[in-house]
């Protein structure tokens, strides 16, 4: 009997879970490439694809890895925010080295995902629900303590070198740091879920968490730490972006909500869990950073770009629900007369 | 074969609030020997093979595995005492592929310290030949989805998991009721060769025909009390088709269907 897994064709490509969004990838890429012109394709056209990406991208894939277990967690719109806001009234506001300031608002985000991830398995109440509430609490905890503590909205932070050099530089002048870390952090999720065995517990978790439970996975702890991962991610991006730009403030990062379920969902993850793929999900973070950038280099106005954004995550949706089916429908044909008896 | 039984009920009830659902069942459960487990719906099947596996606790009554007493305090506790559940669609994770589904909670590793991988290969070696094992020889790719199995193939699958983890009592609920006539007989075969591997199999069946062509031993629920217990060979298919409809009452339904059908004539 050979080993059929290893074998590449164009059948076993089609049902991966990534299928759909390396073809959405590839038609907004041609699309915006015919109608962006040049600049679109250009060194500093991808600089501007790719940034957005990268921060987005560093938030999407551990809330795809929860989306695979059965969850979700919204509260990281504003975690970026309370990341980046620690971050600098620490290390600005205050003086601090720029390590506590980060090691803060790491601790920041562990905190938030620990509460989000106890209330989810202690009370049984949807995660939607429990990381809406907290998505509240941390905006207007951020915003209350923020002005409590400097007396404004918006706090500068100075940081030196070494900081700069690894969380907050421009490399060659246009691609931002981060695009490394998002690199190293899909390099990290993708050997969790598809390598290290604690991927099949969340994709069993997502398959059927009761089952999963029964078969001896820790399901509460799993979640926890999910939970945990998102808030770090969010407040990375947050401090990151700090650093990057000098300044922090209490708003932005709502946008983050959507877009990285829009990710997600176009990256071929399924909503209610238990199938998906770190490859696919930085693919639907490409997908959805070039149509958010790629439209300014296209004659169109800038607000199509929504419109386009919603048909493709449609369309990915349906698309995706075919590569499915078929990789659900798959048996090997090369006995096609020896049925079961 | 062994004359001990492997699992022994003695004066089991079950009551969830003021509802009594089980009354004093009393069961014997053999190494290597098919008990049978009928009644018609509600009889008390479901409650009572949820008792065994851990999921609720009996009110009162006791539970002896192996010559111990068992408490099983979560499905998890049941597992671990080689108590295996089957329900009747087989894999619960119809996303997954073959071979990680096999191994959810109990994953092979290859590698070191921290970067141990899952080991897929040996994963999908390992659950592509128990199933093999079986009979199932459509199955060869490990990678594939449970979802894309057929009904008998994944409740081959899930049974050829329990015997690879080493359950020696296997309870199968309903595993022919979604199938069609050859799948079901291919399921029922290997039913027999799980039986004659040395594990317990209690099957839950409404399919008195089912029952009869694997059974060594059948119990016969009604409203959840233990109606009749009685050995291969000892009842005619009518008798227990009579006896899990409730006796009587299914010649009395026969009464009056007929006298119905004379009163208004086609």
């Amino acid at each position: 009997m050979s080993d059929p897994s290893h074998k590449l064709s164009i059948g076993s490509l089609l049902r991966r879970p990534e299928t759909g969004s390396f073809l959405g990838l590839a038609a907004v890429f041609v699309f915006f490439t015919i109608f962006g012109g040049t600049n679109f394709a250009s060194v500093s056209g991808a600089a501007s694809w790719l940034n957005v990406a990268a921060s987005l991208g560093i938030i999407a894939i551990p809330i795809g890895l929860l989306m695979i277990a059965g969850e979700l967690d919204i509260s990281i719109g504003s975690m970026v925010p309370a990341g980046s806001m620690t971050c600098a009234i620490v290390s600005g506001h205050f003086g601090l080295p720029i390590a506590v300031g980060v090691v803060a608002a790491f601790a920041l985000g562990a905190l938030v995902g620990l509460v989000n991830g106890l209330l989810v398995v202690r009370t049984a109440v949807p995660s939607f629900i429990v990381t809406l509430g907290t998505l509240f609490a941390v905006a207007g905890l951020t915003l209350g303590l923020s002005v409590l503590i400097t007396g404004t909205t918006s706090v500068s932070i100075k940081a030196g070198p070494e900081a700069k050099f690894l969380l907050g530089h421009f490399i060659n002048g246009i691609y931002q740091v981060t695009i490394l870390w998002w690199i190293a952090a899909a390099i990290f999720w993708g050997f969790v879920l598809h390598y290290s065995p604690y991927g099949n517990w969340i994709l069993a978790m997502g398959g059927d968490k009761v089952s999963a439970r029964n078969a001896g996975i820790p399901t509460e702890r799993v979640t926890i730490v999910l939970f945990m991962c998102s808030g770090m991610s969010a407040a990375f991006v947050g401090l990151s972006q700090a650093i990057l730009y000098n300044s922090a403030q209490v708003s932005a990062g709502q946008s983050y909500i959507f877009n990285a379920i829009i990710s997600v969902v176009v990256g071929g993850v399924l909503l209610t869990g238990g199938y998906g793929s770190v490859v696919g999900i930085v693919l639907g973070t490409l997908t959805f950073a070039i149509v958010n950038q790629g439209i300014y280099y296209t004659p169109f106005d800038a607000n199509w770009a929504s419109l386009i954004i919603g048909v493709l995550l449609l369309v990915a949706v349906l698309m995706n629900n075919t590569f499915r089916k078929m990789a659900l429908s798959y048996t090997p044909s090369r006995n096609p007369s020896r049925k079961l008896k | 074969m062994m004359t001990r039984p492997l699992l022994t009920l003695s004066g089991i009830n079950k009551s969830f609030g003021p509802i009594d659902v089980l009354h004093d069942i009393n069961l014997e459960v053999y190494p290597g020997e098919v008990l049978c487990l009928l009644g018609d719906n509600g009889a008390g099947k479901s409650t009572l093979i949820r008792l065994l596996s851990g999921v609720h606790k009996p009110t009162s009554g006791t539970i002896t595995l192996a010559d111990k007493p068992a408490a099983f305090a979560s499905p998890r506790d049941a597992s671990n005492a080689g108590i295996a559940t089957v329900h009747q669609f087989g894999g619960t994770f119809p996303l997954m592929s073959i071979g990680r589904s096999f191994f959810v909670g109990e994953e092979p590793k290859k590698g070191w310290g921290p970067f141990k991988t899952f080991d897929r290969k040996t994963a999908n070696d390992i659950a592509v030949k128990a199933v093999r094992d079986l009979g199932i020889t459509r199955i060869t790719d490990g990678d594939r989805l449970v979802g894309g199995l057929s009904g008998g193939e994944r409740q081959a699958l899930a049974i050829a998991r329990a015997v690879h983890f080493g359950a020696s009592v296997l309870i199968l609920d309903e595993p022919t009721a979604a199938l069609g006539v050859k799948e079901a007989a291919h399921v029922l075969r290997i039913v027999l060769q799980a039986r004659q591997k040395g594990i317990a199999v209690i099957f839950i069946t409404h399919n008195v025909v089912h029952a009869l062509t694997v059974g060594d031993h059948f119990a016969v629920l009604i409203k959840g009390a233990k109606a009749a217990d009685f050995r291969k060979g000892e009842k005619t298919r009518e008798e227990v088709t009579d006896l899990m409809a409730g006796g009587e009452q299914m010649a009395e339904l026969e009464a009056e269907i007929k006298s119905y059908m004379s009163s208004h004539p086609v």
